[in-house]
């Protein structure tokens, strides 16, 4: 895995030092909250609801097992022993002190972690696969490209005051498990007819109150060209993005109002200027980056194991957990294994701190010390003997970890909504959990097999209720909460945006409203069909019948 | 008639206060000065504005309250939430102490 350079190292402890200082100005009436607000939001730490929040960037999803320790660490030492992680692949802390959050980051910075490109309209934390550098189905580990746009997009100067935002996603596999299709950009690696490795570019995707798919920009960039391409697009953005209205200023209303043709006719007049400058990257400097996420030391193995198969046998519990949470490894031999957050009627994607320490326990026991979190706010030991599954399971299972439900409908991602966020107009994860209650029952589950519920408090859409098989977006009426139901979103490799199905329901209403949608897919799915399939074929009208009948 | 409290957070802990009598903040809405109309409030709320305040809250607004059996309670949820904490985990915020 990536280790910090003199050059990181001393980049994270000058931020963390300027932010001890200018958190002292501000509690000594130095520099006004308008002057401070900029300069806090660049180091993560955002004012909630009850308290301030500090988001922890967790780069590409991936963590060693000192770094998850360290963050279990942090929720006990400076907030009220648990942490939230994100569709962002990052961390969450809803109460720490603002004169503590220096010392909370110099507690990061010794791992090797910080708060930078959490908030503020640069280029955020680069995501990816969580199954990077494990997944049987995948090209080439996509984390050395990540790390590379991390080194190239941190403090970039010319990109510390965009327009807005800017998300980066990118997925090694043809099974898109990073949503590339909903971010600014999206990097799909393949290969070209010469069979050399490159990425499809895809500009303009995103949720919030206008959401797009994106649209391709180039359907092939090579690796040595990539940096000079992401730069050409960010120096397009950044010079004829909207600057007048914060809500049409994301490249997705760019591309939407000039036109996916004119934005790559642009781009690529820039990245002619540039292509063969300081940017190119050669073939040697991406081995380098290959070398840090070189696979671990796996041992030569069989791929069946007569003990697995036989604790499989004898263990329903296990069974259940495998059948849904253990996902094919590229090594003959090991598994990719999901630890849900998702507790049947629990908080998504919440982890206690004594959590946090044993599974950094136990992926040092199990997974060379590699945790990775997922955007659908799991965590997965990505490298794990047959062998050892069971083991680490009877050891999750007693710490509530062992929830056998990835990727089912009780497998719902939630924003923290109204019970934290100053921006939320009603509550998820009450809503979440009840939902989770209802479907509860696993053999129900597994019967209806793969279905993806998201649920957001708020049009900004941090819950990506619009890329949901089933959305759920919660507004205010009056006063009240109710909730709107999209249908119909996918944020895989076919991704689409669910359409409203309707008027919304009443937080009484909306559980069984969302039952009554999970009944009628079954009495009309054809042999095979998820959710979104069934959908897709029979489109909205059966299920607007049955969820307004005549009104 | 509308009852409006000032609310904010406390700068040091982000923590939820109230605007009292006295021109101090409290953690507990019954402490909470109430105005009774548009002038009242609006006096209230450029008081709690002040620049020397910057160094003790940040962000002051008024808010709807309603007096009921147990004092005060704003009129809505998200301001319900404020004043208790976290509906989904009601062992923190102020609803747990």
């Amino acid at each position: 895995m990536y280790r910090y350079d003199d050059f990181d190292r001393q980049l994270v402890q000058e931020r963390t030092e300027q932010f001890r200082e200018q958190v002292k100005r501000r509690l000594a009436g130095d520099i006004t909250e308008e002057q401070f607000r900029p300069l806090r939001l660049m180091n993560g730490v955002y004012l909630q609801l009850h308290a301030y929040m500090l988001r922890v960037a967790i780069p590409y999803g991936t963590l060693r097992a000192d770094q998850l320790r360290q963050l279990g660490m942090i929720a006990r030492k400076y907030d009220k022993g648990y942490g939230h992680f994100t569709t962002r692949q990052n961390i969450q802390y809803n109460w720490p002190k603002l004169d503590e959050i220096p010392d909370a980051l110099l507690d990061l910075a010794n791992v090797e972690m910080h708060a930078i490109q959490t908030s503020g309209n640069c280029i955020r934390n680069t995501t990816t696969d969580q199954y990077a550098g494990a997944a049987a189905d995948e090209i080439e580990d996509p984390r050395p490209y990540c790390e590379l746009i991390r080194q190239w997009s941190t403090f970039h100067p010319e990109f510390t005051y965009l327009p807005r935002k800017f998300k980066i996603a990118v997925t090694g596999s043809p099974n898109d498990r990073a949503a590339v299709k909903v971010h600014d950009i999206g990097l799909r690696m393949h290969q070209n007819d010469a069979g050399e490795t490159g990425f499809e570019v895809i500009v303009g995707g995103g949720l919030g109150r206008t959401p797009f798919v994106g649209k391709t920009v180039r359907d092939f960039i090579g690796k040595n060209d990539l940096f000079s391409y992401l730069e050409a697009i960010l120096r397009v953005y950044n010079r004829f993005g909207r600057r007048d209205n914060k809500y049409k200023a994301r490249i997705k209303i760019l591309v939407h109002e000039l036109g996916v043709e004119e934005v790559r006719r642009l781009v690529e007049e820039e990245w002619e200027q540039i292509k063969d400058g300081s940017l190119r990257v050669g073939d040697e400097e991406i081995a380098h980056y290959i070398a840090q996420f070189a696979p671990p030391a796996f041992e030569d193995l069989s791929d069946d194991d007569a003990d697995f198969e036989r604790h499989k046998a004898e263990n329903r519990g296990f069974f259940n957990w495998v059948r849904s949470n253990v996902v094919a490894h590229k090594q003959p031999g090991y598994a990719i294994a999901n630890v849900s957050l998702k507790p049947i009627g629990g908080i998504p994607g919440d982890a206690t701190d004594t959590q946090m320490e044993l599974v950094a326990d136990l992926s040092e026991k199990y997974s060379f010390g590699d945790v990775r979190v997922t955007h659908e706010q799991n965590l997965v030991l990505p490298h794990v003997k047959k062998a050892d599954l069971f083991a680490l399971w009877t050891a999750l299972d007693a710490a509530g970890l062992g929830t056998a439900n990835l990727g089912y409908v009780t497998d719902i991602i939630s924003c923290p909504g109204l019970d934290y966020c100053a921006l939320a107009t009603a509550r998820s994860i009450p809503l979440s959990q009840r939902i989770s209650e209802r479907f509860g029952d696993l053999e129900r589950q597994h019967d209806i097999g793969e279905l993806k519920i998201k649920i957001s408090g708020c049009i900004n859409a941090c819950g990506h209720h619009h890329v949901g098989h089933i959305g759920i977006l919660g507004l205010d009426k009056r006063g009240k909460e109710f909730y709107q139901i999209t249908l119909g979103g996918d944020a895989s490799q076919d991704a689409s945006i669910g359409k409203i199905a309707g008027a919304g329901f009443s937080e009484a209403e909306v559980v069984d409203a969302i039952e009554s949608l999970v009944t009628k897919y079954i009495e009309i799915r054809e042999s095979g069909e998820r959710f979104i399939d069934t959908y897709r074929r029979v489109g909205m009208d059966p299920f607007k019948e049955v969820l307004y009948g005549d009104r | 008639m509308s009852l409006q409290v000032v609310t904010a957070n406390r700068l040091g802990d982000g923590l939820v206060v109230f605007l009292t009598a006295q021109g101090g903040w409290s953690e507990n809405i019954n402490d909470a000065r109430v105005a009774d109309g548009k002038d009242a409030a609006e006096a209230m709320l450029a008081e709690a504005s002040a620049p020397e305040l910057d160094v003790v809250i940040v962000g002051p607004y008024l808010i709807d309250v309603e007096q009921q059996d147990g004092g005060l309670v704003p009129t809505k949820y998200r301001e319900v939430l404020r004043t208790k904490g976290p509906s989904v985990r009601e062992d923190l915020g102020y609803q747990a102490v």
